[in-house]
């Protein structure tokens, strides 16, 4: 904590939000689309959860120990990291592999960079980036072997892996060389291999509908985001202009999951509205450009975590004017 | 001779130019994706860092202030062409898995950094002790991140495998760069705290860096010179 106190003279406004009070807003939201994710993948996916959980939030508590600091884990945060993560892995993804990627979340991204709110990038993410290139292979493995309460065994790639491999021309999922109504609604629904949150949209939405409803997150950063992304997809799409192919990519892969939670975060993300629009289209152009000519079909995480370095930049275009000043009062000040 | 030995181990140790002056971090990065390679640019920097500091030292006054760098780097670039043709020579697998950094060591800030801050003060004996402890520094600093970014990317020691037979999947990513990153990052935070624990004991390990060239205006560490300075 700082010492610099800014405190402005009275009235002041009293608010009972506090960091637990949102984390748990954003666990409730996450809800849905977790429990979706059991019933389609099965108890394998509850076993990951709760172990990615128990890793953050026992690491947190370890690196307290031995800084001798406060133990922070009462705010919630490590519990909600744990479960984004754990959300973002393929179900068959083994148990250790999910463990480091906690710690690595949590020690590494969190904090050494001195806690919540100092961490530059989302922990959760960064370390869903960094499983990916560790572990490529079983990070990538999107087949189940056992069914889900679903009852439904998932054995061919992804359906934006399949987009991708046939050059953008089709979406339709198990239906090959046709579009088909069902297959848009699978993928709404979220009866599609993936990683465990990222399948169901409308899961995901409802989930948003509680988080603006709580107004723990605006629509700014969504809405600019998946616009953007749809918007360049159908201009530089692979297959452009095509109305099939925009909502097929905004159906599938882990746009929704993450305009909605990851790209939301508060301690990675621009606090002025300007900005958060301006983050919000930097993550749909990246991502767009990542789907469309990157090495991987997905490059939802990494659009996000490059957005997030880009943050104190825009922050610093974005700063508003305060009431009564002229722009070039602004800019001068600005110099000095 | 005393003083000689003392300046052998300060570069190993105390002034490790890995850990502790953070020189040549280019080659650090990115050649020590395994054991042996952090081994053989470490090596082949040391051989080129001694005759460096050994013939500078010895042309030291002839050498006009003016144009040193470029004399520098015309002796080191002459001793890193003789060394890049032995290892082509001897050690050609080796010679391929370094590509491009053996050249590179021309403009290794090590070796220009020790040729300024050093050989060029200090007579040829005491610049070879000084080449030979910077050497072996970089060597062992070289080697040991080599060597966690082989264990733990590659399941292996010195291209031995010894961990994948036991059923352990490599974490591919501490043999790419982001893992080079990784792994120092932890060593020199080690290395602060093993240092900070001396500094508490009365016993600082070592100055931080920039101090042995007294040149204070460029350096960003805290130490108690550059304060006494400031306050001048």
């Amino acid at each position: 904590m700082s010492e610099l106190l800014h405190v402005s003279s009275a009235p002041h406004v009293r608010a009972k939000t506090s960091t637990s009070n949102v984390m748990l807003w954003v666990i409730i939201a996450l809800l849905p689309t977790t429990c979706f994710g059991i019933y389609n993948f099965g108890i394998r996916a509850l076993i990951l959860l709760v172990a990615t959980v128990l890793s953050c939030v026992l690491s947190e508590t370890v690196f307290n120990l031995i800084c001798k600091k406060k133990n922070t884990i009462g705010d919630l945060s490590a519990v909600v990291t744990g479960m984004i993560l754990a959300l973002n892995m393929p179900v068959n993804l083994p148990i250790w592999e999910a463990v480091i990627g906690g710690v690595f979340a949590i020690i590494v991204v969190k904090m050494l960079f001195g806690g919540l709110g100092q961490n530059f990038m989302n922990p959760a993410l960064a370390a869903r980036c960094f499983l990916l290139i560790a572990f490529a292979a079983d990070m990538s493995n999107f087949k189940t072997t056992t069914a889900g309460f679903a009852g439904k065994i998932y054995s061919g790639a992804t359906p934006l892996a399949q987009i991708r491999g046939q050059g953008g021309v089709i979406f339709p999922y198990e239906l090959p060389n046709k579009f088909s109504t069902s297959s848009f609604l699978d993928a709404f629904l979220g009866f599609t291999p993936g990683t465990i949150g990222e399948t169901s949209v409308l899961c995901l939405l409802i989930g948003l509908v509680i988080l603006v409803a709580a107004k723990v997150i605006s629509l700014r950063i969504p809405l600019a985001y998946i616009g953007t992304f749809a918007v360049y997809m159908f201009v530089f799409g692979t297959k452009a202009f095509s109305w099939e192919y925009v909502v097929a990519q905004l159906l599938t892969g882990g746009l929704v999951f993450g305009a909605i939670f990851m790209a939301t975060d508060y301690a990675t993300t621009p606090i002025t509205r300007k900005g958060q629009i301006l983050f919000g289209i930097c993550c749909g152009l990246l991502t767009g450009i990542f789907r469309t000519i990157g090495g991987s079909p997905e490059g939802v995480s990494y659009a996000i975590i490059l957005s997030n370095l880009m943050v104190p930049l825009i922050e610093k275009i974005t700063i508003p004017r305060a009431f009564g000043l002229s722009k070039k009062a602004l800019v001068k000040k600005e110099v000095k | 001779m005393k003083e000689n030995m003392k300046r052998l181990i300060n570069g190993i140790i105390k002034e490790n130019p890995t850990f502790v002056l953070m020189l040549g971090m280019c080659p650090t990065l990115a050649v020590t994706s395994s054991a042996i390679n952090g081994l053989g640019m470490g090596l082949s920097t040391t051989v080129v860092l001694i005759f460096a500091n050994l013939i500078i030292s010895l042309f030291r006054k002839r050498i006009p202030n003016g144009v040193r760098i470029p004399a520098f780097i015309v002796i080191v670039a002459s001793l890193v062409t003789i060394v890049e043709f032995l290892m082509k020579a001897y050690f050609q697998s080796l010679s391929e898995s370094l590509g491009v950094y053996i050249p590179l060591i021309v403009v290794n800030c090590l070796i220009l950094g020790r040729a300024e801050s050093f050989a060029s003060k200090n007579g040829p004996i005491a610049s070879i002790f000084d080449g030979v402890g910077m050497g072996l520094g970089f060597t062992l600093g070289l080697t040991i991140i080599g060597l966690i970014r082989e264990i733990l990317g590659n399941g292996s020691i010195f291209d031995i495998p010894v961990l994948t037979d036991i059923g352990f999947t490599p974490i591919a990513i501490f043999a790419r760069a982001p893992g080079a990153f990784l792994v120092l990052a932890f060593l020199v935070a080690g290395m602060n705290i093993v240092r900070k624990k001396m500094d508490e004991k009365g016993k600082p390990l070592a100055k931080p860096s920039g101090c042995l060239t007294g040149d204070c205006a460029n350096c960003t560490s805290r130490c108690e010179n550059s304060t006494v300075k400031e306050e001048n």
